[in-house]
This record gives structure tokens, sequence and C-alpha cells, in this order.
């Protein structure tokens, strides 16, 4: 219950990890099943973008490739302001099973708090805030 | 103490849940700082509940009061507590379940 910070996926695939692993981190393959079109340079701190026919393009910054197990990177929160430095954060995790791959996708991060959220309203100052407050809402009432 | 994200998307969906509160919070993003006088000219509210939604906002953190001409107090829309509720309802919306489908379609082939 409560605010999802992390979203979690298991699927099973019938392949091997080594080719869950290059659809997961070529641009082909990117540009395949995920995005119509995607660029990547694999390695940590390295960038990579997808693109989509409507135009919608999504930036990643890749923060581990440890080949062919763990693939993870940030991108940024839809909805929130491009240089917002609040991103989730995206793993695949990659285990071989006796008949393919276990993939495991986590997402974390959505329950960040800005800083500035901090400040006001929620600082111990709410009572002198809301008496404040009541003083301005009955200079209006009056004038 | 931090406050939760849990709590501040509580308080920015209850002010939205009040259709009075909702045509505030919009005729701000909208018109940017209003005083309670000018937003009762430009709404169907009457003046004194708008002060009273507009006092109860503030508390919520959801708009800030600030100084105005001739001693007015106006308001400004708070865009943080907002921010937060639009990381809730960005975890609901992201779908993970379609590019996984496609993923093993792609590796099905």
């Amino acid at each position: 219950m409560g605010f999802p910070d992390r979203i979690e996926r298991v699927v099973e695939i019938a392949r091997p990890p080594a080719e869950v692993w290059a659809a997961l981190t070529t641009a082909r393959g990117l540009g395949s099943w995920f995005g119509n079109q995607a660029t990547i340079d694999l390695r940590p701190g390295g960038s990579a973008q997808m693109t989509w026919s409507d135009g919608h393009t999504v930036g990643m910054r890749i923060e581990r490739v440890e080949e062919p197990a763990v693939f993870g990177f940030t991108w940024p929160i839809f909805g929130l302001p491009d240089d917002d430095p609040r991103r989730t954060y995206v793993e695949f995790t990659l285990e071989a099973t006796g008949t393919g791959t276990r993939l495991t996708v986590t997402e974390s991060g959505f329950a960040q708090v800005p800083e500035d959220v901090h400040r006001t309203a929620f600082d111990g100052n709410t009572r002198g805030w809301a008496k404040e407050l009541g003083e301005l809402v009955d200079y209006l009432d009056v004038a | 103490m931090l406050p939760d994200a849990e709590a501040i998307a509580e308080q920015v969906f209850a002010a939205l849940a009040d259709p009075s509160r909702r045509a505030i919070l919009a005729a701000l993003a909208s018109g940017g700082p209003a005083t309670a006088t000018e937003l009762a000219g430009r709404l169907p509210i009457t003046r004194q509940a708008i002060a009273k939604h507009l006092a109860l906002l503030a508390v919520a953190g959801l708009v800030t009061a600030e100084p105005g001409e001739r001693r007015r107090v106006r308001y400004r829309l708070r865009s943080a507590p907002m921010q937060v509720a639009q990381q809730f309802l960005a975890a609901l919306a992201r779908d993970w379940d379609g590019p996984l489908e496609a993923l093993q379609e792609h590796l099905s082939r």
C-alpha cells in the first residue's frame, strides 16, 4: 500500500542470457523491441537514447554494465522537467536457467522528495503559518 | 523529520478532489499569482470561500502567500508538491508489461 517507490517484474525467456543481453544493450536490440530507434554508448557513465516514431525521445545514463548479468541505467521521471535531478534507476538482471533466461527488471526512485518540499509547510512551522494566514484571511475578509 | 512522499501526494490529491480548489489551482497555474479578490472576479466562487480555500492550500504547502501591490496578499502556486504527486502518477503510468512482452516476442522470432 502507499506510494510505489519500486516496480519489479520477472519474465522467463526461452533464449540464452547472451541473446537477451544483446537485445537489452545494443542499439539494434533496443531499437527493435523498446524504441523505434536507439543509440547507446555501452559503458558506465555513457549515454543512450531511444526515439519513437511519434517523436518522443528518452535519454538514459548508463550506470552498470556487467555482461551478461546486470545492466542498469537512470532515466527521467515522466512529467518532470528534463533537467530535474530526480531520475528513476532501472536495472535488468539476467540469470541462466535450464531452459533459457530469467530476466528481472526493477525500476526504483519514484518516491524521492524534492528538496524544496522540505522548506515550507512541513518544517515544523505549520502552526505559525496557519496563524499568520488566519490573520491574512481576516484582513481580506474586512477589506 | 522528513516528510514522506506519500503524505505530500495525499495533500495534493485531497486538494484536487474539491472542484473549487481545483478551479483556484488551475487559475493560478494558467494566469500566474493572484489575490483572492482577483480570483473571485474570475471564478464563480465567493471571495470568502476563496480566502478559506487559499488558507487551507497555503497550510498544505500548495500555494505560498506573498506581498502584492497596495498591501494585497498574492497567492502563487507552489509546484514542488505537485511534482511529488506527478511522481506517484508516473509510477502508476509506467508500463513494463508491454515492453517485456515485446522483448519476448522479439527474441522468439
